[in-house]
């Protein structure tokens, strides 16, 4: 014990000061808590230490892959909107282009057969034409001979008067009507023979006849 | 006897006083190894075995004993050092928990059966942790800014008017290098040594009261002493952790300080 321990021990009266470190305790007290002191520091404190952080990776680690799988699946709730969204407009496209497409196939076919009438009424109408332009050159050809045949008639009788002349027109008449088979095959054939040549250029020379 | 309580008679009852901490040896005359010393060496071991066991196979799961190191540790790291200090304070957790297990067991020796002493009334144990706390939060000062930075910091903080220095540059170095670690130790002292003096009155006390003064005032008197120090152990085991607490929590707030910036 110390000099000032033991002085204030006994100026105190046999009453041991509180107020005083005893030293040997101190010795004990110093030595005791150091050991425990470096004891927990290598052995205790650094296992809590590494849980704590396992334990914070492990919490945080969980809470990460959740987070990111909750990324994932809006990620892939916006892309199937996307792709729903451009299926739509993709279907309304192609209604409008059907749309389209039919309404000029429509007009197409349209003009197509209005185009085909037109050719139809074109043909129709040549074909009318050249019927009629046959008709009146077989006329032609026919009224020439028959003129013909009816002036020789005529002028083969004797034209005094004009009963007789009536008669002779109305025999030839009459042998037109029941003999036209005679007059008509030859009206065919003078027909045949100049149809096919040249139609117009006969029909001209007719016209300038006439 | 200055301190008898109930003096009527020669056999009067003697009240404890500062006589009842001193322990004579526990290997008789000449040895020096007392009993608040076996209480400071089982305790070490206790706390040391506690730590051990709760660490020892240490998992992400912890089982009830881990969980209840864990909450020690976790208690003192995370609500003294990281709350005081902030990230920077995780350096000194070890410590700060070391010293509250110490210190906490030591108090409670104060109320478990058999040892029923505080180890830490003795001023030799709280005065060797106030010298430790008070080298520790000065090197971490003068290691953070240098020597005169540290002091300049610590008795010129900025901000005040030239004149007032006069008397706040001595206030504050009493403050932080007298005052400082001396109220640690005498407070944690001396709140164990009041503490076990009134228990030791009380259960005295009545003892005293029921099986020498007898008769019906006695022992109703020592009746209701005794019962009161049921209730008043539970007291002391609330104040000895509560102290422990301060001591622990007052260390973390002097390295915070020393290690800030602007004191």
């Amino acid at each position: 014990m110390s000099l000032t321990i033991l002085a204030l021990q006994l100026a105190a009266k046999d009453e041991p000061s509180p107020l005083f470190p005893h030293p040997s305790e101190l010795i004990v007290g110093l030595v005791a808590f150091t050991l425990l002191f470096l004891f927990l520091r290598a052995k205790v404190f650094p296992m809590f230490e590494k849980v704590y952080s396992e334990r914070h990776e492990a919490i945080e680690g969980g809470l990460e892959r959740a987070k990111k799988a909750e990324e994932e699946a809006e990620a892939a709730l916006a892309q199937y909107r996307e792709q729903l969204a451009e299926a739509r407009h993709e279907a309304s496209r192609l209604r409008e282009d059907a749309r389209e497409q039919g309404a000029a196939i429509i007009v197409e076919m349209r003009e197509q057969a209005q185009s085909e009438a037109r050719r139809i009424t074109e043909l129709a109408h040549q074909q009318l034409e050249a019927d009629k332009q046959q008709a009146i050159n077989q006329l032609r050809t026919q009224v020439g001979s028959l003129a013909v045949e009816l002036a020789s008639r005529i002028i083969g009788e004797a034209l005094q008067d004009d009963s007789r002349q009536r008669r002779v027109v109305d025999r030839f008449l009459e042998e037109i009507e029941s003999g036209s088979g005679d007059s008509a095959d030859s009206a065919g054939a003078g027909a045949s023979a100049s149809g096919p040549g040249t139609p117009a250029g006969s029909g001209k020379s007719g016209g300038d006849k006439a | 006897m200055s301190y008898s309580l109930l003096a009527a008679d020669g056999s009067g009852f003697t009240s404890p006083g500062p006589g009842d901490f001193e322990y004579p040896p526990l290997f008789g005359a000449g040895t020096f190894f007392t009993k608040p010393m076996l209480i400071i060496v089982l305790a070490s071991l206790a706390v040391a075995l506690f730590f051990y066991l709760a660490a020892r196979r240490a998992v992400v799961v912890p089982g009830k004993l881990q969980f209840l190191g864990e909450s020690v540790y976790g208690f003192v790291r995370n609500g003294i050092a990281l709350d005081t200090m902030g990230r920077q304070g995780l350096k000194y957790a070890p410590y700060l928990t070391t010293l509250f297990a110490f210190i906490v067991t030591l108090n409670l020796s104060g109320i478990i059966p058999l040892l029923q002493f505080p180890a830490t009334s003795r001023m030799a144990i709280p005065a060797f942790l106030a010298v430790i706390s008070w080298v520790i939060f000065n090197s971490i000062g003068i290691k953070r800014h240098g020597f005169v930075g540290y002091f300049k910091a610590m008795m010129f903080p900025p901000g005040i008017p030239k004149l007032v220095y006069l008397i706040l540059a001595p206030i504050e170095f009493a403050s932080t290098i007298i005052i400082r670690p001396v109220t640690l130790a005498f407070r944690l002292t001396f709140n164990m040594f009041a503490g076990h003096l009134v228990l030791l009155l009380f259960i005295l006390g009545g003892e005293y009261l029921v099986f020498h003064k007898g008769g019906i005032v006695g022992i109703g008197a020592g009746s209701v002493s005794l019962l009161g120090s049921i209730v008043l152990t539970f007291f002391e085991g609330f104040v000895q952790i509560l102290q422990a607490y301060v001591f622990v929590l007052l260390t973390a707030l002097y390295i915070g300080g020393a290690l800030a910036d602007e004191h």
